[in-house]
């Protein structure tokens, strides 16, 4: 379209497009432009493990989409009926409505085993990304004020996501889901006093009865999702109200977000990661078989197989029963069966009332108060960083000891030694992992510490006159010192004095006490970062070592540098150094 | 005589006669080995007898050690069974310890592992003879008994979904939905079923070798035995429905395989989509 430049007539406003009038008839109606306007120019930090919360959220609406696939043809009821579909080994046997509508949805319809082995391998995916979340915004300190609240939405949401990964492993009403069931059964009679009633009530009567996979249906497909659902979106809300975390860099404070707006680039990103992640489920859901439920049969009380495990994240809960020593406690004629109840009912709580408890534990002990906005260094915090490898270790050998039948046939192994070794393992294991990653953490410390005091190795080895070899060190990059120094300093809670000046006691001085001794171990053995002056003297002592070379003299006292080459903090090439030739006038090189 | 080895004396210097005394010795030697080594296939034609007595012979060699110079077993001075007694295990359970080659062992341990067979189908059959000879117990099975292929077309599929049901209610607690083997208490563990053959199969139900128990035929009449072995077959035979069966151990590898597979792929992929930024190039420094 030509522009008119004569002037002789008015310009007119462009036909606007069909998707522009489409959209301006809906913003006059609904209004979202304004609200649309601030939120799509909204900042990411970009990070690889800024992403990691995403696979879960985009397993979830794999999960979602499959799980509807299935709902219409899944029947949840343990009528009995007689297979009549086209797996020809169990033809003709009786067995639920639940486990006949599975079959038919694995061999006569359409597509239905695909969606059936995307739902689960996606269910499995949904949980591991938010456990790999959950690590990350661990390490990394990103659960501090303000943002404890979400910490402890994302708790729940694991818990959830469990239990309804539990109660979907149980409605095919297979051997497998049937032997679980009994274990939930199990864990539920096993509460003192009130156990059969809760069994009872569960079951609508004694185990399996009529009515546990209608109930599980409706928990599965409505309530759980419902509260899922909700939970993700107040997540959500709360990661832009809080505004997403950063890594500390030049330019990068409590105060802003340093990253690229939503529209177009993460808006890109985050749409692409959905198909990636729908594609990976895809395939993994094509090539690689999950829960075969024609070969473990109908649910039978009286059967049972090897390899009777659940999945991979009630794994923990299957290590704690099969490793706990049977014991039990007979009262005025009542057994105490504490082999069931603490492994199956106390230890979890136990673990997930820490998990949610954390961000205040810590806070409590190191008394911080400030909001923070900038993410620590896994190091920066050696002991936060060391609980967590000790709860890994503990976990991965929960998880072994859950599947010691599967590792003793695997590698030839004595199923009673992996037993028995577990039994000490899990108290010894985290211990030893906790020491190690506490002191590893501390070592990076240091090793920071020594980068920014003396510089990094170059790799160019010196010989004095006098034969003596040594290596150049040199400043590393300002940018880098900047980010390393972008840290607060640790301190350590100091007892208030125990009396006033009358003599009267502080409240709460035991708790105090408590509390210094543990602030004490948790920050004393940090390392802090160099003071202002002390990066001055080593800034100084660069630039001495630097001018003895390039002056080519040896001796030349510090702070008289005449060379006029600039300490740029890059990486020199060597040369200057050599010693054999004039290095008057010869840059260092600058990038 | 004295003439005689005088004569011979005489002659012993002769040019032939290293030649005499190598063929001499060669002859000794090669007859004795005939007539006193193990006897290997040597007669077909032999009756009961014959087999059972060279039978004996090889049990004397390869099994006596352990179970007994009259397979009366040998009790170690602890109390335990060095080697069992095997009188009365009848001809099955020495044709399935033998020709899958778990005996003889290679040396004590909790169970005996399969491995190559160490006698031939001959020597098999003679040492059967010999063990089934010292008390009565069950016999080899003939074909028709373990064979599924003898089952009438229009019962297979039947008999497939009943074996099916015997398989889950006695044989997936310790060899797994799969067969693919389970682990024991103690070191031991109820070993694959996959590729084994059906007459072994029957033959393990009969005997019930190392941990297994027997499954006699008041048990498990003999083609309820055959249904089992039917429906193990008709497992071999179908595909693995929806992909890799990731080893048939359930629900542990499937766990391995979301976090190996599943979980480093995707964070892989998150590495991958942060890397590439609008601003950002690999390899240059702002």
């Amino acid at each position: 379209m030509a522009i008119a430049t004569n002037g002789k007539q008015a310009a007119k406003a462009e036909k606007p497009s069909k998707i522009g009038g489409a959209a301006t008839w809906a913003d006059d109606r609904l209004g979202l432009a304004t609200i649309a306007k601030k939120q799509i120019r909204k900042v990411f930090p970009d990070h690889w493990s800024f992403m990691l919360g995403e696979i879960a959220l985009w397993s979830f609406v794999v999960l979602l989409l499959t799980g509807v696939f299935l709902t219409l043809w899944f029947k949840p009821s343990m009528a009995e009926v007689t297979y009549m579909g086209s797996y020809d080994q169990l033809r003709g046997l009786h067995m639920s409505e639940a486990y006949a509508s599975t079959l038919e949805i694995s061999f006569d319809v359409r597509g239905g085993l695909l969606m059936r082995q995307m739902h689960h391998w996606s269910a499995m995916l949904f949980i591991a990304a938010m456990f790999v979340h959950m690590m990350r915004v661990f390490f990394t300190g990103a659960f501090r004020k303000p943002r404890e609240l979400n910490w402890v939405i994302g708790g729940l949401l694991l818990m959830l996501g469990i239990l309804e990964g539990f109660a979907g492993y149980s409605l095919p009403d297979d051997l497998l889901s049937g032997t679980g069931l009994r274990i939930a059964d199990g864990l539920m009679k096993s509460v003192p006093v009130l156990g059969t009633y809760v069994s009872f009530f569960a079951f609508g009567g004694e185990f399996p009865g009529d009515d546990i996979i209608p109930r599980l249906y409706t928990v599965h497909v409505l309530l759980i999702p419902g509260l899922l659902l909700a939970l993700i979106g107040a997540h959500m809300l709360l990661l832009v109200y809080h505004k997403h975390t950063q890594w500390a860099g030049p330019g990068r404070t409590e105060e802003n977000v340093v990253g690229f707006p939503m529209m177009p680039v993460y808006a890109a990103k985050a749409g692409g990661f959905f198909f990636i992640v729908f594609g990976v489920t895809a395939l993994m859901g094509g090539l690689m078989q999950i829960n075969p439920v024609w070969r473990f049969g109908p649910y039978n009380p009286a059967e049972v197989t090897a390899g009777s495990q659940p999945d991979w994240y009630m794994g923990v809960a299957e290590g704690l029963l099969r490793i706990m020593p049977g014991w039990e406690t007979e009262l005025f004629g009542f057994t105490l069966s504490w082999n069931v109840f603490i492994p199956g009912v106390v230890a979890p709580g136990i673990i997930f009332g820490l998990v949610l408890a954390y961000p205040f534990i810590e806070a409590w002990i190191t008394g911080d108060k400030r909001e923070h906005h900038l993410l620590q260094r896994p190091r920066n915090a050696p002991n936060r960083t060391a609980f967590m490898v000790a709860m890994m270790t503990l976990y991965g050998l929960l998880w072994a000891a859950g599947g010691n039948d599967i590792l003793a046939v695997v590698f030839n192994l004595n199923l009673n030694y992996i037993t028995y070794f577990m039994r000490v393992a899990v108290f010894v294991g985290p211990v030893i992992a906790f020491i190690l990653a506490r002191r590893w953490a501390i070592s990076l410390q240091r090793h920071d510490q020594e980068a920014l005091l003396h510089g990094y190795e170059t790799g160019v080895i010196m010989r004095s006159p006098e034969g003596a070899y040594s290596e150049r060190h040199l400043p590393i990059d300002p940018a880098r010192a900047y980010t390393l120094t972008a840290r607060d300093r640790d301190q350590v809670y100091a007892l208030p004095s125990g009396e006033d000046e009358n003599g009267v006691k502080a409240p709460g001085t035991r708790r105090n006490r408590l509390r210094a001794k543990l602030s004490h171990y948790w920050f004393a053995h940090n390392v802090q970062k160099p003071t202002r002056e002390e990066l001055e003297e080593a800034r100084e002592h660069a630039e001495h070592e630097l001018a003895m070379h390039s002056g080519g003299h040896q001796h030349m006292p510090a702070g008289d540098y005449l060379g006029d080459h600039e300490l740029d903090g890059h990486p020199a090439d060597g040369h200057q150094f050599d010693g054999r030739h004039d290095v008057h006038g010869e840059e260092l090189r600058k990038h | 005589m004295r003439m005689l080895s005088a004569r011979l004396s005489s002659r012993r210097r002769s040019p032939l006669a290293g030649v005499v005394v190598l063929l001499l010795g060669l002859l000794v030697t090669g007859g004795a080995y005939a007539l006193l080594s193990p006897a290997t296939a040597q007669d077909s034609a032999a009756g009961d007898e014959a087999l059972v007595s060279q039978g004996r012979e090889l049990f004397l060699v390869g099994c006596a050690s352990c179970h007994g110079k009259n397979a009366e077993g040998i009790v170690t001075q602890d109390g335990t069974q060095y080697g069992p007694s095997l009188v009365g295990v009848g001809a099955a359970a020495v044709d399935f310890q033998v020709s899958t080659g778990r005996m003889p062992m290679a040396q004590p341990g909790v169970q005996a592992p399969r491995k190559d067979r160490l006698y031939n189908e001959e020597e098999t059959r003679q040492l059967a003879a010999y063990v089934a000879s010292l008390g009565p117990g069950p016999a080899i099975p003939t074909a028709e008994q373990y064979d599924p292929e003898t089952i009438p077309e229009e019962e297979r599929e039947e008999a497939i979904v009943r074996g099916g049901e015997f398989f889950r209610t006695n044989c997936t607690a310790c060899h797994n939905f799969a067969g693919s083997g389970g682990a024991l208490p103690g070191g031991k563990y109820a070993p694959t079923l996959i590729g084994v053959e059906p007459k072994h199969v029957y033959e393990a139900m009969l005997t019930g070798p190392q941990q297994m128990p027997v499954f006699s035929d008041d048990v498990l009449k003999p083609e309820e035995k055959r249904d089992v072995i039917a429906y193990l077959q008709a497992n071999e035979e179908t595909p693995n429905y929806g992909g890799s069966a990731l080893g048939s151990y359930g629900p542990v590898s499937e766990g391995m395989f979301a976090w190996l597979a599943g979980i480093g792929v995707l964070v892989g992929f998150a590495v991958w989509i942060a890397a590439h930024s609008t601003r950002s190039k690999k390899g240059v420094q702002q």
